[in-house]
């Protein structure tokens, strides 16, 4: 199809044609276009359906304050819907779909909606489909679900990459235009870091737009010329295609880079988008403004646009949207249209303006003091019905309509923080208020300033002050420097129906309703009838809105409220805040040093925290994996198993106060342990709840090793850095974490002393005298490598935990399998070291889960009462020790093969199964393959002093009922006999 | 005025002339019986219940600045009941059942949608604590089902099962939970309590408590004395700010939470949906956004804004758990403040001046709360007793150690 | 937000981890007399104030340092950044 729309001109690259697609028709374009400009080139106005009543809809504006032309771009797995037409940069081989229709846009079933609109009336939702109370889900949401919501998912997973990124500079000027320009030539010329940054993949603003002339040069000559001075500074980074979104506490701004959404392959591994932080000394917004329409009847057909992006269209994308327009204006910026248009050979049909005294022109009609007072056009725009201030009207063919209520200063960025902005008169409009971010000053049209001249000196003194250079007057070039002329205008009395949100389909009339009904401040005015919540959040609507509310209060504008914008400034794919952190890469992955001889072995993994760690080791032949675990359980319980223990948190305590600060951080006592000996320690919070267990071995006098659970290694950490720096500022204790230093090794069973012998070097005895239970040394193994052993035991057989530098800890493992062939030495993961510890009655996660106290663990006479531990004064407060608190105990089903559920409650045998009844609940199950029964571990009411009892195991979730014995949660060698072997 | 489909059509053919506004705008009386300070969920919910229920019809709810505006308009809009312990969960079960009729209750169609809500584990350990939990909700007599992996993906088969860092082992679903328009919330309640007499009085700010000889005797606003036999306070996200004018130190610190609304997309959540390996919550409005939050910022605030590195955080839990939803845009950020308190459950109670009842802390589950909590309030300002349903609520449970902490993290508000 | 560490200069607070009021750094005396009902308001009642707040942030990500970070809760501007180390011996703390 040619181009038959397109205008002499423009910004484009006529020598370059491209191909694209809309709703499956081919089309030719131009670098240098947009979806938009493209699509009017071609003599395409029906671009989309609005939300609500589906009315057919075209383009609004030229620029990401748009309402109306969001398609679905590209297809497949990278199918983007509600992607504005306006901002969609031209490339070969693009591909868009309008949305939000059924089964096509000119014929779209839900335009049915339309005709009930009177039905459809602000908030009538609120009001009806109560009746009856379970047809909501079933009936009435369904078909609401169906028919709203814009474009739609692939509901595949996003195929590219997005990246994150960190950037310094003295000043931030945000918008290219001629105040962010000059403010950036002022900037740089001084020497300053500056970052500029634009949306637009050309710089310039409505420099690029306009035809007038700055200096001798025509506007967006200058632009270029000054982009190119600015590319040539090397303290000037110039960043196009980039929004900033936020401005975030301190100076920091979220800014978004387009770096991908240009082309139509990215090169592999390439981001699509950029998600910058951006650290400023000052930063200075030149976001410029937004024209705003006047309401009028039917003025939502396609066609009817602002008077500007008829403009943009014409001069920067050499396109119109119809040979035959008019435009309808309250100010003499419409008049501009017209002109540029008219110069360009399109035929101005008429320049309606509300003004009695509009300027004159003899190239076309100017029709004075007149209105628009209706539309006609089902799929655009054909004719135009206009009030002439004699009473009588006339209509005008015309294919476009321009329309101009005046330029809204883009304040946005100014109430990020919740700053508000003022009303000013002489402009009829809102400018930034008093309470800007710190750090950030406005220049240009965004604060007000809306000439050409105005906005280049503006610029240039913003970024003058805001370094605090003290330059003499900079010297400007010559440029427009119109007085603002204009009534102010928001809608023409006595329409129907007169749009304001055209996306959501709010008119003039629901916002009197909304007056009406006690809906009368600004929140409650948007929350009802959905003003400005649409995907272009109101930037052409809400002002207008506001002051059709002020005008039915009877109050002014600013006693009616003001309106602010929240982040971010347009709309930001979820994917690129996420940047490279989503599948495997979510969070970062930590593997022990033995990892990669684990893989050897199948070892199968599981996600502990960030760690991987070992669940169990299949053998072949093994299907179950409750095979591979009872194994190993028997294995460590017959000879001996070696589990990687490297992920438990290992804190390094020297100094000499050591000893001292561990009785303050623990609740059982420290200060008497002898150096070579271990201690199980009791970590509580201040609360009196436990929060961790571990050991702390005495390596000498002033030398503690702490470990802690894996959880926890992190908090406990903190934690204990708190009471060092906080607590006990002058205490002669020093930490460091060495969890990543030291690998480490349990080596549990019978045979476990026999093994390691093997390998500790001859110099050290590790025989039962002179090692015995609970001692610990630093020690040599495989002929001189420093290591360090503690005979301790979690599994409750004779245990020894070998520590090795982490670079020897893959090394030590084979070795220790080597040697322990002899033995039938068996690695054990996870799950047989929770059976076992099960087996032990060794109280782990789910029991140490943040509401127990030691005395609900059974471990209550471990908090000393004779010192100043963290934790012991609240842990006896007195719902903590009331006689029947829970008590850890074992659980046995009375028939061994019946199951225990963790998580299941626990009753009475006899009476009601209810909430009321109930009297604890099992924190762990496993299957013993030692006592050949499922067993759990429990914390039951009063439960130290119901030992034998019967009681009922109730899992109604998972459909179970299980009768249950209560027994002494130390099921394997209560007496210890076995650890001190 | 009685709301109804027949309402609507008979207004639509006349032009809209007969809706009167929704509640009235009226002055302030010099006294009143019982004077409700906070015009959000929770407030509005009280004079509701006090004027229905327990027949107070000389009651005002005053608000500074406009009613719904502070977090009842900012959340997330979940409605659930699926709690773990019993100090929560038979008020969170009362809650749902009031939910269930509210529509009908308020003759106001706040869109209580029952669409189901689902809390996926990705560990055993999780999967044993929502076991205990889904138990503790059906022995409390609401609903619970736990989903296994297979389960999960038959229902949601757009989640990230293929590349996970955490894979979902299951998840424990709540089918009666779900989803309500919060705006409509809190007008219709509005409304109600209006429609019983309440006066409900907005830009009204409390600028102070009249105290004298340890009874409360009104409230001082920018509108004047207001005199009350008693005084509530359901300021949830300022209750320090407020209290304090009473001399009172709560349990609490103010955090802001964020909360995120994607652009419009044809349905693709059936359900609410939690991530249990990252901070990312998500339903789909009847709009069409996706509406989704995740962790608080984490330091005391007052401002209603937060900053970037949470919402990274909540996007990536995003993308990660439904990588499908990476291409649809974040369409606006916000921020209320919360009043995150010391075990993450909330207080309804006397205070130690007579004639001064409050309720807060909150922590960010308060608007699933918003009917039972103005039930319970509303009890205790008519009977100067709690609720059945609210007994554990009391301040001194600190004092005597019994706390009702879900996560069990303990005194750290920011980790509630 | 960004918060000058006074060892290492201006760094960002995702950086660190925050506990709460500073008055944290003020535990009670254990052996007095009111010790339970000082341990319960120091554990759980706070000013929680709208303006000026003291409060300790952890340089996790760091050089592990708990700072005393003076910061308003309305505007969140930082006014003061201290070792808590400092502050804690400021207030009479030793070992």
């Amino acid at each position: 199809m040619t181009q038959s729309n397109r205008l002499s001109g423009g910004q484009i690259d006529r020598n370059t044609t491209v191909n694209f697609q809309f709703d499956n028709h081919n089309y030719t374009a131009h670098p240098g276009d947009t979806l938009g400009s493209a699509l009017l080139a071609n003599d395409v106005r029906l671009i989309g359906r609005s939300f609500k009543y589906h009315r057919p809809r075209g383009l609004l504006t030229a620029g990401s304050e748009e309402p109306n032309g969001i398609v679905e771009l590209r297809s497949g797995n990278r199918q983007e819907p509600n992607t504005r037409a306006t901002t969609t940069e031209m490339f070969d081989g693009l591909e868009a779909q309008s949305q939000n229709r059924w089964p096509s846009l000119k014929f779209d079933a839900l335009g049915v909606n339309d005709l009930f609109s009177n039905f459809l009336s602000a908030g009538f939702y609120y009001k009806t489909f109560m009746w009856p109370a379970a047809f909501w889900e079933k009936v009435y949401e369904p078909i609401i679900r169906r028919a709203a919501g814009l474009g739609s998912l692939s509901m595949e997973a996003d195929p590219d990459e997005y990246d994150k990124g960190f950037r310094h500079c003295d000043l931030l000027i945000i918008g290219a235009g001629p105040s962010g320009l000059m403010a950036a030539l002022t900037a740089g010329r001084a020497g300053a870091d500056v970052i500029l940054a634009d949306e637009d993949f050309r710089f310039g603003g409505r420099l690029n737009s306009e035809t007038f002339s700055v200096g001798d040069q025509s506007s967006s000559d200058w632009a270029e010329q000054a982009v190119a001075e600015l590319s040539s500074m090397p303290n000037v980074r110039l960043m196009a295609r980039t929004t900033v979104i936020g401005a975030f506490d301190h100076g920091i701004y979220g800014a978004v880079e387009r770096t991908g959404d240009h082309v139509a392959t990215l090169p592999a591994g390439k981001p699509r988008q950029i998600l910058w932080r951006i650290y400023t000394k000052k930063a200075l917004l030149c976001a410029g403004s937004t024209e705003r329409p006047i309401a009028f009847e039917n003025n939502d057909r396609p066609g009817i646009m602002m008077a500007s992006a008829l403009r943009t269209y014409a001069n920067r994308f050499a396109a119109t949207a119809s040979q035959r327009v008019a435009i309808f204006t309250n100010n003499d910026d419409g008049h501009r249209t017209a002109a540029d248009l008219h110069a360009k050979g399109v035929h101005v049909c008429a320049v309606i303006d509300v003004r009695e005294d509009a300027p004159v022109n003899y190239d076309y009609e100017v029709l004075s003091g007149a209105q628009v007072v209706n539309t006609k056009g089902r799929l655009g725009l054909t004719f135009v019905e206009v009030a002439l201030p004699d009473g009588s009207t006339r209509t005008l063919e015309c294919g476009a309509l321009g329309v101009s209520g005046g330029w809204n200063p883009n304040v946005h960025l100014t109430c990020h923080q919740r700053g508000r902005p003022v009303w000013n008169d002489d402009l009829a409009a809102f400018v930034p208020g008093p309470n800007l971010p710190v750090g950030l000053t406005v220049a240009g049209a965004a604060n007000g300033v809306m000439s050409t001249q105005g906005a280049l000196q503006s610029g240039a003194e913003a970024a003058a002050a805001a370094l605090e250079l003290s330059v003499a007057q900079p010297v400007l070039p010559e440029a427009e420097d119109a007085p603002i002329a204009q009534k102010p205008f928001w809608y023409v009395e006595g329409c129907k129906r007169a749009w304001l949100d055209q996306q959501n389909d709010v008119t003039v009339k629901d916002v009197k309703l909304s007056y009406q009904e006690g809906f009368r401040s600004v929140e409650h005015l948007k929350r009802y009838t959905t003003l400005g919540m649409a995907t272009d959040q109101g930037k052409t609507s809400n002002i207008s809105a506001l002051a059709i509310m002020a005008e039915v209060a009877g109050k002014s504008i600013p006693e009616t409220g003001t309106t602010i914008f929240r982040p971010p400034y347009t709309p930001v794919p979820i994917s690129t805040f996420a940047g490279r952190m989503k599948g495997q890469e979510f969070h970062p992955t930590r593997l022990t040093p033995s990892h990669y001889w684990a893989k050897e072995r199948d070892a199968v993994f599981v996600e502990v925290g960030n760690w991987l760690r070992a669940q169990w080791f299949p053998l072949p032949g093994e299907t179950h994996w409750r095979e591979s675990v009872d194994r190993e359980v028997r294995q460590t319980r017959a000879s001996v198993g070696v589990c990687d223990c490297t992920t438990l948190g290992k804190i390094d305590v020297q100094g000499a106060d050591a000893a001292d600060f561990l009785n303050r951080v623990y609740a059982n006592g420290f200060a008497k342990l002898p150096v070579g000996k271990t201690r199980y320690g009791l970590m509580l919070r201040e609360d009196g709840m436990v929060m961790d267990d571990g050991t702390a071995a005495r390596l000498a006098e002033d030398h503690f090793v702490v470990t802690t659970t894996t959880a926890n290694a992190v908090n406990v950490y903190r934690h204990m850095e708190f009471v060092r720096q906080c607590l006990f500022p002058d205490m002669d204790v020093q930490l460091i974490s060495t969890t990543e230093s030291w690998a480490q090794y349990a080596v549990a069973g019978p045979n476990s002393r026999k093994l390691l012998q093997k390998i500790v070097d001859p110099e050290f005895d590790i025989s039962n005298h002179a090692f015995p239970f609970m001692g610990c040394g630093n020690i040599t193994v495989c002929g001189g490598l420093r290591a360090r052993l503690f005979r301790i035991s979690f599994s409750g057989e004779l245990a020894f935990e070998i520590a090795v530098p982490s670079r020897h800890g893959d090394a030590l493992m084979r070795r220790l399998m080597a040697e322990g062939e002899e033995f039938d030495v068996v690695p054990y993961g996870t799950e047989a070291l929770g059976v076992m510890r099960i087996e032990k009655g060794h109280a782990a996660g789910n029991e140490l889960n943040g509401t127990t106290t030691a005395l609900n663990l059974g471990l209550g006479k471990m908090v000393s009462k004779k010192k100043d531990s963290i934790g012991s004064t609240l842990s006896e407060r007195e719902a903590l020790v009331e006689p029947d608190v829970l008590r850890l105990v074992g659980i046995k089903p009375v028939s061994p093969e019946e199951k225990v559920t963790a998580g299941g409650h626990l009753m009475n045998t006899t009476g009601p199964v209810d909430a009321a009844h109930d009297q604890g609940y099992v924190t762990s199950a496993a299957y013993s393959p030692i006592l050949n029964s499922n067993i759990g571990l429990g914390l039951l009411k009063d439960g130290a002093n119901r030992m034998g009892e019967k009681m009922r195991l109730v899992s109604p979730l998972t459909d179970l009922t299980v009768e249950v014995e209560i027994v002494s949660a130390h099921f394997v060698d209560p007496e210890g006999e076995r650890l001190r072997a | 005025m009685r709301y109804s489909g027949f309402r609507v059509i008979k207004e639509a053919l006349t032009g809209h002339k007969g809706w009167k506004p929704v509640w009235r705008d009226p002055e302030p009386k010099a006294h009143y019986d019982i004077v409700v300070i906070g015009g959000g969920g929770h407030g509005l919910a009280t004079a509701h219940y006090l004027s229905k229920v327990y027949g107070h019809r000389n009651v005002a709810v005053v608000e500074k600045g406009w009613i719904g505006g502070g977090n009842v308009g900012r959340n997330t809009t979940i409605v659930r009941s699926n709690y773990m312990l019993d100090g929560n969960e038979p008020f969170y079960e009362f809650s749902m059942k009031l939910w269930e009729g509210l529509e009908q209750d308020l003759n106001y169609n706040a869109m209580m949608s029952q669409r189901g809500i689902l809390n996926l584990f990705h560990t055993d350990g999780q999967r044993d604590a929502y076991t205990r939990r889904g138990n503790a909700m059906i022995l409390h007599g609401a609903d619970a089902e736990l989903l296994d992996a297979d389960q999960v993906r038959k229902e949601h088969p757009y989640l990230n099962f293929d590349d996970a860092r955490f894979p979902i082992k299951g998840g424990l679903a709540q089918r009666r939970g779900g989803t309500a328009r919060h705006d409509a919330v809190a007008w219709g309640f509005a409304r109600s309590a209006d429609s019983h007499g309440v006066d409900i009085i907005q830009n009204c700010e409390v600028t102070g408590l009249r105290i004298e000889n340890g009874k409360c005797l009104g409230v001082e606003t920018s509108k004047g004395f207001i005199g009350a036999n008693k005084v509530g306070c359901a300021v949830a996200g300022n209750s320090g700010r407020v209290m304090n004018m009473a001399g009172m130190r709560l349990p609490i610190e103010s955090h802001v939470l964020q909360a995120f609304v994607s652009e419009g997309l044809k349905p693709v959540l059936p359900s609410v949906i939690t991530y249990g390996a990252g901070h990312f919550y998500v339903s789909q409005s009847d709009k069409g956004g996706l509406v989704f939050g995740g962790d608080i910022d984490g330091y005391n605030t007052y401002a209603q804004r937060g900053n970037l590195p949470v919402v990274e955080d909540v996007c990536e839990g995003g993308v990660s758990l439904m990588p499908m939803i990476g291409r649809s845009r974040l369409l606006r950020m916000w921020g209320g403040v919360m009043d995150m308190s010391m075990d993450g459950s909330p207080i309804i109670d006397r205070t130690p001046v007579e004639g001064l009842y409050f309720n807060g802390g909150w922590c960010y589950g308060g608007f699933k709360a918003t009917p039972a909590s103005g039930y319970c309030f509303a009890h205790l300002l008519a009977q100067d007793e709690p609720h059945s349903t609210a007994t554990a609520y009391r301040f001194d449970r600190f004092r005597t150690g019994r706390m009702i902490d879900e996560k069990g993290v303990g005194n750290q508000p920011n980790l509630h | 937000m960004i918060i000058n560490h006074p060892l290492l200069g201006p760094r960002d607070a995702s950086e660190f981890t925050y506990l709460g009021d500073a008055s944290l750094i003020n535990r009670p005396d254990w052996q007095a007399e009111d010790a339970a009902e000082a341990f319960y308001e120091y554990g759980y009642l706070r000013d929680n104030p709208a303006g000026e707040h003291q409060e300790l942030w952890y340089h996790e990500a760091g050089d592990r340092s708990w700072l005393v970070v003076t910061r308003d809760t309305t505007t969140h501007e930082i006014s003061k950044v201290e070792l808590a180390r400092d502050v804690a011996r400021a207030r009479g703390r030793s070992k």
